[in-house]
């Protein structure tokens, strides 16, 4: 049987690709978990299920973006320009607070997604311009980024994301919701199967007559809205509107994404991985601090180092199926 | 609007755009027409087009180098750690790392076959890291030699100016002239076909990253020279992206195939001039910045046209 062999490694490079961040999470919870006596408690683990919700509701529209062969560079900005447009709201009224920057957020997003359905340009200087642009209009607001809004402390508001269930953090509930309702919308839904369609081969998802313009500007709105959502949720559990927030952080959606086995090509990819990309990349923040005498910034250096062995591992087994 | 308009539009609409905004400036503004207004334009602008230099060969192979931004940190980052062996000591480390980050991405691009954005955006996110590593907090750079790097000039041209203005002439010849150049458009017309034809494909992708990650370290060590201190956290942040804008706007497709080094250099003076003027009139930085992505998709729209845009997959 000459096939076997070539079919295990099929089958193997899928489970990689698929599940290689969970694999390396386990591994680094499991170590950390013997190596530290503070990593393992449920205050900690909590903790860091908390500090990467607020990553994780913005990966989830990008995870989205990506399948569709797309990218997102604007998500940084808008999640800054979200929690600062809450923070600001939170003073008339909890519905301002968190109406207000889904409904600037969401248009943003929709305009992206308009200029690269309709437009055809490419979504990398879209959203490029999207990112300057947003950032432009938080500075704008916050009279050049000197003023810091604060949440009015009788205000519901900080409930959201500072009250808990069953002992745990609206935030991590929030996430659980929205990454079922992503994972069912992608796989029972015309517009999920059109959007896996997109990334696989955008031209013959056309020919076929899927919606392909309008599945392409809701994935950038749901994008657009979910990190100003991100962005509304840390306004509450920090109670202020930071002006600093995000930058970067649209690079670290996508290394989450990435790391969580979607291809960056499109076509191909889990919901339920994002998360793990997303936990990784928390969980090996934690154990930089938990490491006291490891400078914070090699956070950076094991989190860029780790996406390129993911990836090169990825390119390596699925080039020994060919 | 015909074919041939288009088409004379994505070719020279850069510089009629430059021509008009240095005609509203001499008109508008106050002494813009001065010898120290204008070199330090062309100061200020100098790093930045050393950069878009390489991005615009990385992107004529149809590639995208995010890096260069942390790579600049790097190289600025490791000036004042070797300062101590000599100001060429400490140069020529700093831009021996830029070549092997450049290495390193063009290695994962070429030989491994990750997607040139991945690649790169990992480099980006563990370089940064390892720039503040290196450098730690903001060190003040005393070095002589350094001091005259960034500010000394010959005959009144900055030397900053003169470097960028050489290394300008160079990567012209390189893409017009050399057996390099013409590969290098190639490959990014069509890989595949590059491949059959028997070009040595793999070793121009590599070239091409490690030239550009050496004009990124060299741009970093620059702009340590010039403000005699390097700040890892800030130094060639979002560097990448006035890079990619200036390239793009200069008229080099992001799908490959063309280079265009005197439409960069244009791209890169016409966001720098734009810069200024919204300075020079005193507006704030956030109106600049809308007004920025404004111009950015205004100006790749008119390139593009409908409708080759939508035929043509972009994949970045």
């Amino acid at each position: 049987m000459t096939t076997t062999p070539t079919a295990t490694r099929a089958r193997v490079a899928r489970s990689v690709q698929r599940q290689g961040a969970l694999v390396i999470l386990v591994v680094a919870v499991v170590a950390s978990t013997f190596a530290f006596d503070s990593f393992g408690t449920t205050g900690n683990l909590t903790n860091i299920a908390l500090q990467a919700s607020f990553l994780a509701v913005v990966a989830l529209g990008m995870t989205f973006v990506i399948m569709t062969g797309g990218i997102d560079l604007s998500v940084g900005s808008v999640f800054a320009l979200g929690g600062v447009l809450a923070a600001w709201g939170a003073q008339y009224g909890t519905w301002v607070a968190i109406l207000l920057p889904l409904l600037v957020c969401g248009a943003i997003g929709l305009v992206q997604g308009l200029i690269i359905a309709r437009g055809g340009l490419p979504p990398f200087i879209v959203t490029l311009a999207g990112l300057l642009f947003a950032r432009g209009v938080l500075l704008l607001i916050s009279d050049e980024g000197a003023t810091t809004y604060k949440v009015p402390p009788d205000s519901a508001f900080r409930e959201l994301a500072q009250g808990s269930l069953l002992g745990i953090g609206y935030p991590i509930w929030i996430v659980v919701v929205a990454f079922g309702a992503g994972a069912l919308v992608l796989h029972r839904t015309t517009y999920g199967s059109t959007v896996l369609a997109i990334g696989g081969q955008e031209d013959a998802a056309d020919l076929m007559g899927l919606p392909v313009a309008r599945a392409k500007v809701v994935t950038y709105l749901a994008s657009g809205l979910l990190a100003g959502f991100g962005g509304l949720l840390i306004a509450s559990y920090t109670s202020s509107g930071v002006t600093v927030l995000g930058v970067g952080m649209e690079l670290e959606v996508i290394s989450a994404v990435v790391l969580g086995g979607t291809l960056l090509t499109g076509g191909a990819g889990t919901i339920l991985g994002t998360l793990v990309g997303v936990l990784l990349l928390q969980v090996i923040k934690n154990v930089i601090n938990q490491v006291g005498s490891l400078n914070s910034n090699w956070q950076a250096v094991v989190s860029g180092t780790i996406l390129l062995i993911v990836v090169t591992l990825q390119r390596w087994l699925s080039r020994q199926v060919k | 609007m015909s074919r041939f308009d288009k088409d004379w539009v994505r070719r020279n609409g850069v510089y009629v755009a430059l021509v008009l905004l240095l005609l509203v400036n001499i008109v508008l503004t106050d002494n813009f027409l001065s010898a120290g207004t204008l070199r330090l334009q062309l100061i200020q602008v100098a790093p930045v087009l050393l950069v878009a230099l390489g991005m615009a060969l990385v992107i004529g192979t149809e590639g995208i180098d995010l890096s260069v931004g942390a790579v600049m940190a790097i190289a600025a980052a490791l000036v004042p750690l070797y300062i101590g062996y000599g100001t060429v000591v400490a140069l020529l480390i700093s831009v021996a790392a830029g070549a092997v980050t450049g290495l390193l991405a063009g290695v994962l691009v070429a030989k491994v076959g990750v997607q040139p954005i991945i690649a790169t955006l990992g480099i980006m996110v563990a370089g940064r890291g390892l720039a503040n590593v290196f450098g730690g907090e903001i060190k003040s750079i005393r070095d002589q030699g350094m001091v005259e790097l960034g500010s000394g000039d010959v005959l009144g041209i900055p030397y900053v100016v003169l470097i960028a203005a050489v290394v300008a002439g160079l990567a012209y010849f390189l893409v017009r002239r050399s057996t390099y150049g013409r590969q290098l458009v190639a490959i990014g017309g069509n890989k595949r076909a590059a491949e059959l034809a028997g070009l040595p494909v793999k070793r121009v992708l590599i070239t091409t990253y490690v030239l550009c990650g050496l004009l990124a370290a060299l741009a970093g060590v620059l702009m340590a020279a010039r403000s005699q201190a390097s700040d890892p956290t800030k130094l060639g942040l979002l560097v990448e992206l006035s890079a990619i804008t200036a390239v793009v706007i200069g008229g080099t497709p992001l799908s490959g195939g063309q280079v265009r080094i005197a439409g960069t250099i244009a791209g890169a003076l016409l966001m720098q001039l734009i810069t200024a003027t919204l300075i020079f009139h005193d507006i704030p930085d956030s109106t600049a910045q809308v007004v920025q992505a404004v111009i950015v998709v205004a100006a790749v729209y008119v390139q593009l046209g409908r409708k080759t845009a939508r035929k043509k997959k972009v994949t970045t």
